[in-house]
């Protein structure tokens, strides 16, 4: 059954439709259609953030929480150029989201009307897929196509433009079950000789590894739970990207911890020493591979991924299989036991691991009267480990740190910028988890810089009561830029201290929510208890020690297995060949 | 000069791809790409080549199919394998991408341009500049006392070739189409 109205309404209504309970977003001229009925309703929650990054950064932690597509609504001109920083955040880490931004009338585009801007050419490199809709009548079809390709295949992004006379005009809406079919139709099965080759070399291989990323996560808890079973049935090591944290729990026999330039020793030399290399949903990002001629030069390569263009983009490899991660996992895993769940001795392999373990490679230098950014990061674990934990991060040291000291036993607990480092991602991703999860605790563990960058979100915090916890590693500089310069720059710190931060507690008061301030480590596991028993947003200033730096680091241009372990071996780590690298 | 050792220009879209990419033989494809005839889709190819640093050594684009709204874009583009190979896998994820074939792989292909050419001139270089169109099979498609423009179909080679003669006969304007390009035989 079809049904007329009006433009603003359908929006409502297709939300309503494809399931959605909530919707970020920022007021304006060009929305007000929209938002007006967003007023007259209560099935949809709308959370008004202070700034339409937030209102992204806020939906990506919602999506990736939830497994849901996240919600964004925005004005035309500013308000969606503001989004488009978010946009390619969740572009490149395919985070599933349906943005909403508004236009000046269809009649006044390409007038420089007033905020008017060019959104879908603005956004256009920085979406999986936008749409303008000029025509009320298709309104409602492109929504739920919106939909359909923002979860379809390899997730991202979509954005859709309206133009402020087709919310206002009727037309007809169209219900999700009548919409015409997308063409768009990924596959998702791989063919079953990839699934056999795949199966074989999994028999034969006596130093494997599998290098599982973010794609085993956007695939569903199922995929997790297959990625567990078969890890281990096999007894093989596994380790993660930065964004597949989780899939795979760190309590498992099987885990390495992390890998990538920050990733562990044991991690990445078990990269660089295996005899098969099985990644699934990773994308030999330049943080993982370290130098491309060295990387895993006697593997053989298998790369499971949805997305075809991943393929051989970096690394070439030696057994492609397209297709979903969960699938494929289901039909590895029937087709391995199916013949007989064999795998060759791989205890020697596990001997050489444990030898690598022994280096201890987060070994960090101890303090009674300083606290170490590690440390503080380690008591955290300690006195919130087995609590319903969601942890989100910012951009740079902290985050390593995190991804380094904090366990993760589940999928979608840990919500982090991989690709595009977005400072400033944190604070308001963890209030879009934090609305998704009422219940659960949420924690930003931010760097003091990274957080200044969406510092007025504690407006949102408060109105919408989200508890969001704030654990700030203060150590009064751009920990990694500082890091980098001592490395490479001659230890000429330009730019990177923080001067004139605030006093966080009186900021956190002047919010109206509870500042806690740290300093002596003896005083840390009260402090951080006193956060997360206070019920409502904290920001916890934890004064770290100013100047630690994250290892172990593989130094840019270098190979996994010249990875620096400690200060001693940093001078002249970087040579002019990776200076010019990120 | 950069610590890369990378050429400006080269077609490696990872810096951190550290290998000599003179090494690898650049190869000249020609895609034959089917879209939705939407507003904006041509931009989006497009964009993608500009975005990731690949080269459009020529570009058509008409709708081919008015019932079903397709149309079709040909672009003939140059890299390394890999780089071909990556070209092909990321517009085939656009969203309004129906097909992506390879004609310069998938078998022999046909290949043809139009162009035009307005040359100038009177007495021996007039006459050479017609005798030469005949043989090139061009066609005059307006003249003047002191001018001719010629109309040409064919391979991008030979378009080339006759504006490599016409060059000294008084060529003063060319305007060419690009490459439109389908596959040979009965099979779609």
């Amino acid at each position: 059954m079809t049904r007329q109205m009006t433009g603003a309404k359908m929006v409502v209504q297709a939300l309503k439709d494809q399931g959605v309970d909530t919707v970020f977003g920022y007021p304006g001229g060009a929305v007000l259609p929209v938002y007006d009925e967003i007023f007259q309703q209560n099935d949809i929650k709308h959370v008004l953030v202070r700034h339409e990054q937030a209102a992204i950064h806020a939906a990506e932690g919602y999506a990736r929480s939830t497994g849901k597509p996240g919600v964004a609504l925005v004005t035309s001109g500013p308000g969606a150029t503001n989004a488009v920083t978010g946009l390619t955040d969740a572009l490149l880490d395919s985070i599933p989201l349906v943005v909403f931004s508004g236009q000046v009338p269809t009649f006044m585009i390409g007038t420089d009307g007033f905020q008017e801007a060019d959104t879908i050419g603005i956004t256009r490199p920085c979406t999986k897929h936008n749409w303008l809709v000029k025509d009320t009548d298709k309104l409602s079809e492109t929504i739920h196509q919106a939909f359909h390709v923002a979860t379809t295949g390899r997730p991202g992004p979509v954005l859709i433009d309206l133009p402020k006379d087709v919310q206002f005009a009727d037309g007809e809406y169209t219900p999700p079950a009548k919409a015409k079919v997308s063409h768009y139709q990924p596959r998702v099965k791989a063919s079953i000789e990839d699934i056999n080759n795949l199966v074989a070399l999994i028999e034969k291989a006596e130093r494997p590894v599998f290098y599982t990323g973010g794609g085993v996560i956007n695939s569903g808890p199922g995929a997790s739970q297959l990625l567990r079973e078969l890890v281990d049935a096999t007894g093989f090591p596994i380790t993660s990207t930065l964004m597949g944290l989780g899939a795979y729990p760190a309590s498992g026999k099987g885990w390495l911890g992390m890998l990538g330039m920050h990733g562990l020793y044991e991690a990445n030399m078990a990269m660089h020493g295996c005899d098969l290399m099985i990644n699934i949903g990773a994308r030999f990002d330049d943080r993982i591979t370290g130098r491309i001629q060295d990387f895993s030069p006697n593997s053989t390569k298998v790369h499971v991924d949805i997305d075809p263009s991943s393929i051989n983009k970096i690394i070439r490899v030696d057994l492609p299989v397209i297709g979903d991660v969960g699938h494929v996992l289901e039909d590895v895993l029937k087709v391995w036991k199916s013949r007989g769940r064999k795998t060759a001795d791989t205890s020697a392999w596990w001997k050489q691991i444990e030898e690598w373990r022994e280096v201890r490679c987060l070994t960090y230098k101890p303090s009674e009267t300083v606290i170490k950014p590690q440390y503080a990061l380690e008591r955290l674990e300690a006195l919130t480990k087995g609590m319903d934990r969601y942890v989100t991060t910012e951009v740079g040291q902290h985050q390593m740190w995190a991804a380094q000291f904090l366990n993760f036993e589940d999928p979608n607990r840990w919500m982090t910028s991989g690709g595009l480092g977005t400072m400033g991602y944190g604070f308001p991703a963890s209030i879009g988890v934090q609305l998704a999860h009422p219940e659960s605790l949420v924690i930003n563990v931010a760097g003091e810089a990274s957080w200044l960058m969406n510092m007025q979100e504690m407006g949102t915090a408060m109105q919408y009561r989200a508890p969001v916890k704030q654990f700030i590693l203060n150590n009064e500089r751009l920990g990694m830029v500082r890091q980098w310069q001592q490395l490479l720059h001659g230890e000429r710190y330009s730019s990177s201290w923080s001067e004139s931060l605030p006093d966080f507690v009186k900021l956190a008061e002047a919010f109206g929510a509870k500042g806690i301030q740290c300093s002596d480590p003896k005083d840390l596991d009260d402090a951080i208890m006193e956060m997360i028993n206070y019920d409502g947003p904290v920001i916890f200033d934890c004064l770290v020690e100013k100047h630690e730096n994250c290892f172990p680091m593989i130094p840019s241009g270098k190979a996994h297995n010249e990875m620096l372990l400690g200060d001693a071996s940093v001078e002249g780590a970087i040579k002019s060949d990776g200076a010019v690298l990120v | 000069m950069s610590a890369l050792r990378i050429q400006q220009g080269s077609t490696s879209h990872s810096a951190y791809d550290l290998r000599d990419y003179h090494a690898e033989v650049i190869e000249k494809h020609t895609l034959a790409v089917l879209v939705d005839n939407e507003a904006g889709v041509l931009a989006r190819v497009i964009g993608l080549f500009s975005g990731r640093g690949y080269n459009i050594e020529s570009l058509t684009v008409a709708e081919v199919n008015h019932d079903s709204h397709l149309s079709r874009i040909t672009v003939v583009t140059t890299g390394t394998r890999d780089v071909i190979e990556q070209i092909k896998a990321q517009v085939g994820r656009i969203v309004p991408v129906h097909e992506v074939h390879d004609l310069t792989v998938e078998g022999p292909s046909i290949e043809r341009e139009l162009a035009l050419f307005k040359v100038e001139g009177t007495g021996n270089n007039r006459i050479e500049a017609l005798r030469l169109a005949e043989i090139f099979r061009a066609n005059v498609v307006d003249s003047t006392l002191e001018s001719f423009v010629f109309e040409m179909t064919g391979t991008s080679e030979k378009i080339d070739a006759f504006a490599e003669l016409m060059r000294p006969l008084g060529l003063v304007e060319t305007a060419r189409t690009g490459v439109a390009a389908l596959a040979r035989g009965s099979h779609v």
